[in-house]
This record gives structure tokens, sequence and C-alpha cells, in this order.
């Protein structure tokens, strides 16, 4: 029998979720940015399943029966090897997982600003763009009409 | 009951505003049911930290994914691009991107130069005041000079290159191809009490600044100071004929659900090309068993997409990003027909600008670009802010199994049966993708970009939804005539994108409000004798 889906995930669902998180965006010292599974960057990741939550339910089954059991409690060598197998199998609870996880994960403010980008939304400061070159259409200006006309 | 109106308008959406719009001048009654909200600027995406995961939300292109409650659902399965719009006032000018071309005067003649489809009843002589009215109105931004398209004079200067379009520019020159920059419905200076563009850089998904022209922001103030009343939350059901064989009124479902009947003299059709056939065809009456309008069965028919073949690469140096629109310039090198090509008629690339972290990981994700583990962060970087790339948008050709149903069990929220797209590319258009995809490449390299990915057809790229209830002369072969009145039900007529011959090689909402302007005027020409 299905699940709610409106149903919470369980601390089991939650522990192999922040696992496969480590797994897949692990912190990086050489880029002084945490990994998915850092605090901050986790629960924005439960607080944001959302519509999702359905399809990263059933990914993260699909992840226990890789693994035989639960996914947190695997070896490391062990986490890649059926992580690896879960990324092939692929499909749509699988993006979803993996959405879930890059949307929170590219929002976080020291991740953004290890970027070079400003952690802000887009509004209402907006960004400044460049004119360029404009003499770079003489050679185009220059080509005759190319439209045709049409009886 | 509710009072009599002379026009009753069906949809807010790009030519709904710009008919109710040309029209209120007559000092007629004229009421518009639109089954979403007023938007408010406020909510955008662009407002929040999660701008960019609001687009597989709320803000989702396609109406299944984002399943307002002011949406219906469609069944796109068999179909390899779904199909993608808003509801809303404003309608799918909300969520579009702005690129604002226009048909060309051989798009109105495509059997009389090439031998495919058949010719428009109208031509772009016919058209050209109305697109430069719309213009007007629109508030577009572009230059003139164009070797490749008709004279226009934009009212305000093109978008900036910035760093992405004059990459593609000393490309384009390198290899002797043809560009300009895009004709767009972005105002880059204050315009009409809209603000300008400030490179919000996230313009599909609605525009907080207001300097994107949706028709919420447009027509419809003026078409409302000037006495249009405007009813949301108002879904309708079902046109009523009279034993006369002529549009009584609708029924349709207000915003408390009730079931309310909506009399008119008049009945104006603005839902484009999946909404105004599923309407027509939930029409049935015992006069007319087919569908509404479907004398000749051709409503729903020949749908057509524009299949966009989108090619995008990476470069070494940071480019514009997400930090500027993705609009940026066109190309009109392979527009018109060359037989040598493989192909007949033509397509426009649409060069883009690139995207911000989050789409530019999920999107490099699913491709393979992006590993998961100790490689994921020294891959990104070399991705993000890199990105450059286009589509070719390809002419689609009028084909009858291309088409619109009802669906024989699903429903929207009222239990109204939902629209059914079968479609499958054709031939023509296939060849013409392959076309672009190598040029496309071709243009890539010689821009210095590497990774190259292709992603061919746009899944979620059912923008452009035309031809199912087409324009003409012969009653048999058309659904209305050359000024836009349905051949069966002579009050009843049709202003959107179902009206469409064919689809030329651009986006059509230009093309679909100059014509919405030109039907508005059919009519006011012919008052007297309108129904005759």
């Amino acid at each position: 029998m299905q699940p709610d889906p409106t149903t919470p995930l369980s601390p089991a669902e939650i522990r192999d979720l922040r696992c496969v998180a480590a797994v897949m965006i692990p912190a990086s010292v050489e880029y002084r940015v945490p990994g998915a599974d850092d605090d901050v960057i986790f629960a924005d990741i439960l607080a944001s399943l959302g519509r999702d939550l359905g399809d990263v339910r059933h990914a993260l089954a699909v992840l226990q029966r890789l693994a035989g059991g639960t996914f947190a409690d695997l070896g490391a060598a062990r986490r890649a090897a059926v992580a690896d197998e879960f990324r092939a199998i692929g499909g749509a609870s699988s993006v979803a997982l993996g959405r879930v996880i890059l949307q929170c994960y590219y929002r976080d403010d020291r991740v953004v600003r290890s970027l070079g980008l400003e952690p802000r939304p887009p509004f209402p400061k907006g960004h400044t763009l460049e004119q360029g070159d404009w003499s770079l259409l003489d050679p185009v200006r220059a080509r005759p009409k190319m439209w045709r006309d049409a009886p | 009951m509710n009072e009599m109106v002379d026009v009753l308008i069906i949809g807010s959406g790009a030519s709904g505003a710009a008919v109710a719009w040309s029209l209120a001048d007559t000092r007629m009654k004229i009421l518009c049911l639109e089954q979403g909200d007023w938007m408010k600027q406020s909510d955008y995406p662009s407002n929040r930290r999660d701008w960019e995961a609001r687009v597989f939300g709320d803000f989702a292109t396609s109406p299944n994914v984002r399943a307002r409650p002011t949406d219906y659902p469609i069944n796109d399965d068999n179909s390899p691009i779904k199909v993608v719009n808003f509801n809303g006032v404003g309608g799918s000018t909300i969520m579009y991107t702005g690129h604002y071309p226009r048909l060309h005067p051989s798009d109105f003649r495509v059997h009389s130069l090439d031998g495919v489809a058949d010719d428009w009843p109208i031509d772009y002589a016919t058209l050209e005041p109305y697109f430069t009215e719309n213009d007007r109105m629109t508030g577009v931004s572009g230059l003139t000079g164009d070797p490749a398209s008709p004279p226009r004079q934009p009212p305000m200067p093109p978008l900036p290159l910035g760093k992405s379009g004059a990459r593609f520019a000393q490309a384009m020159n390198r290899l002797g191809w043809h560009w300009w920059p895009s004709d767009t419905a972005l105002a880059t200076t204050e315009y009409e009490g809209r603000a300008p563009c400030i490179n919000l850089g996230h313009c599909t998904p609605a525009c907080t600044q207001g300097a994107k022209a949706s028709t919420d922001i447009t027509y419809w103030p003026a078409a409302i100071r000037a006495g249009v009343e405007l009813r949301t939350r108002c879904r309708v059901r079902e046109i009523v004929t009279n034993e006369r064989g002529m549009a009584s009124g609708v029924i349709y479902h207000d915003a408390g659900g009730i079931e309310q009947f909506q009399p008119a003299e008049i009945v104006i059709l603005a839902c484009n090309g999946v909404g105004t056939p599923r309407l027509l065809l939930n029409s049935v009456s015992k006069q007319f068993p087919d569908g509404l309008a479907n004398s000749s069965g051709l409503v729903g028919k020949n749908l057509m997409f524009h299949p966009y073949a989108q090619v995008y690469g990476y470069v070494e140096e940071p480019l514009d990003s997400n930090r500027a629109p993705p609009l940026c310039l066109w190309s009109k090198e392979f527009y018109e027909t060359d037989p040598a090509r493989g192909f007949l008629r033509g397509y426009t690339f649409q060069f883009g600008r690139g995207v911000g972290p989050v789409t530019e990981a999920i999107t490099s994700a699913a491709y393979g670009l992006l590993p998961w583990g100790d490689g994921h962060h020294h891959a990104f970087r070399r991705l993000v802010g890199r990105r450059i790339g286009m589509s070719a948008i390809c002419e689609d050709l009028p084909e009858a199994h291309n088409r619109v149903t009802l669906d024989p069990i699903l429903k929207d929220g009222h239990g109204i049966p939902a629209p059914k797209i079968d479609y499958t590319v054709g031939e023509n258009t296939r060849r013409m993708m392959d076309h672009g995809i190598a040029r496309a490449k071709d243009i890539l390299t010689e821009a210095g970009a590497t990774d190259i990915c292709v992603n061919s057809p746009i899944l979620y790229g059912g923008w452009h939804l035309l031809g199912t209830a087409r324009m003409g002369t012969d009653a048999q072969r058309s659904v209305v005539n050359e000024w836009g009145r349905c051949h069966d039900v002579k009050n009843l007529f049709i202003v959107d994108g179902s009206i469409f011959v064919t689809s030329g090689g651009v986006n059509p909402t230009s093309t679909i409000q100059a014509l919405a302007l030109y039907v508005a005027d059919s009519i006011k020409q012919r008052l007297a004798t309108l129904f005759d």
C-alpha cells in the first residue's frame, strides 16, 4: 500500500536523504563550501519537498532496495556504488530527488558567494548589462535584402 | 440572469486584450471572461531567493506541472512536445520571453512560393498597419535596418549586446551569416508608464519590474479605462446557440463554481490553439453535433507547435548568464526557402544568454555533465556562468493528424472535458531541425564553445499553439473566413493563434496580436452588415 503522499518522511527516510545529499555534493575544503548535508542546507531541503515529496519518497525506496537495507548504514565505498547504480536507473523520482537537493544547495548564501555571485533575488537590484560594440553590425547592415517579397 | 452584452470575449491573453481594446471605441457593451486571476508582480519568482526553483512548481510553464486551480489539465502524453501556457489576466504573455518578430511576407504565400500547405487569405501588407499599432501599444524594442526582415520602426532601442551577444556576433561575422538584435517586448526605456528593464534575467516566469509587455499592463488598463468589463475566475464551459444557428451566449462557472449563462450579441474566442478548439468541441448541440463551427471537420486539426531545436555549449570566459534578459539576437540566415538545404521553408535562430546556478546544476546533472561526489564542485565551476546557446525555431507545416481533441476521461476542476494532443514532428520539420542543429554546432564551435549539448525538440517547448481553426475563403477547407468570422456561425469570431494557416518560423505573438487588431477593425467596418 502506498503511503499518504502528504505524510512527512520518516526518520529513517530522512537519514537516507541526508546521506545521499552528502554523496551527491560533499563538502569541499578547496572551494570552502559545505556539503548538501549541512544543517542549514538540509533543513531547507526538508522544508522544500512540497509537491516533490511523493517522488522523493519513491526514490528513497529505490535507494533502499538497491542498498539491501538502510542506505545510510553502508560503508563509503558501497554507498558510492549504490549511488552510481541509482543514477543509472534514472527516472522521474530520481530526477526529482536530485532537483530538490540541487535547488536548495545552489541558493545557500555560502555556496552562492563561493561562485562569485551575490546571494539575493534578482529584484529589485537587477544587474548591469554592457552595451557591447555595435560596430559589429556593420557587415550585416551592408548585406542586400534577404527577405522575399510575396505576390 | 446576467445582462446581455454586445460583445463577449473569452480569454484575456495576447489576442483577447488587443481585440477588447480595439473594439472599446465603438462604445458597445463589452465583457471579457477570464478563467484565471489578476496577477500581482509582488508574487513573481524574481522577488524571492527561491526564484529559480519556482519554475518547477507554481511558475512551471506546463499547466500539468503548475496545476493551479485556474489551470486546466492537458493530455499531451502522445506528443514529444508538451503544451505550455498560462491562465490569468494577460494569458501566456505573463509567461512568455517576449521575443517579438513578425511573420514575413513570404509566410502568407507558402503554396504560391514553395508549393506546400496553403496560402493565407490575407497578406503581410494587410496586416502591416496593425503590426505597427501593436508595436506601439506593446512597446517593442529593436533596431531598424535589418536586411532579413521587413521594414519596421520599433519605438525603443534594442537590448544591449552584452558579452554573450558580442561573442555570438563575432562568430556570426566570421561565418558570414546574418544576425540582428532581436525585436523584443521588453521596455529598454521608460515607456507609457512602464519601467525599463533592469536585467532581472528571469523574464519568462513573469517580470517583477513590469518591463515585459504582458497584456495585463499594456492593453488591459487602456481597455478598462475605455469601459470594457473584465470578469476573472470565470471558466467558460460551452458556447450556446439559438434556433437560427447563431451564438446566443455562453455557460460559464463563476468564481464560486456556480454555472451562469451570459447572453451576448457577438462572441469572440481568444483562447489560443488548444483552448479555442477545446471550447468549440465542447459546444455540441443537435444543430452542431460535431462541435461548433466544425462543418469542415477542421476544428482542432493542423496543430502546429514550432519544434525548438536547442543547442548550447560552454566557453572559458564568464558571460552574461542569468544577469540579463535571456533574449539577445536573432538570425534569419536560414529563414527563406533554399531547396538545396533538403527541406522547404525555414527557421529563425533565437540566441540566448545563459541560466542561473540552480538551473545550470539541474540541467547539467540531467545531461551527465555534472558528477556526484568529489568531482562535483570543480565540474560545476567550469559550467556556471559560461553557457552560450541558441534555439532553431522551426516552421511546422499543417498536418491534419496533428490535432486537439477531447479526452474521453480527463476533466478539469469543473468537470469540463480536457483537451488531448496527438502530435508528431513532420519529416520536413525533422530535416529542418537537423540542419539547425548542425549549423548551431558550427556557430558554437566558432564562438569557442565546448561540451556542446543538444536538446531537440525541447520537451516543454509547446509555447506556440497554432492552426487548429484556420482561416480561409473556402468553408469546406477552413473554420473562419478571411476576417475571422466563423463560416458556420455568423456572430462567432476567432482572433487567436488557432486561425493561423501556416506557422512561419518565428515566435507568433506579434502576428497573433496584429491579427486580433485586424479582425477587430474588420468588425468595426462592417457593423451594419456584420451578420450578413
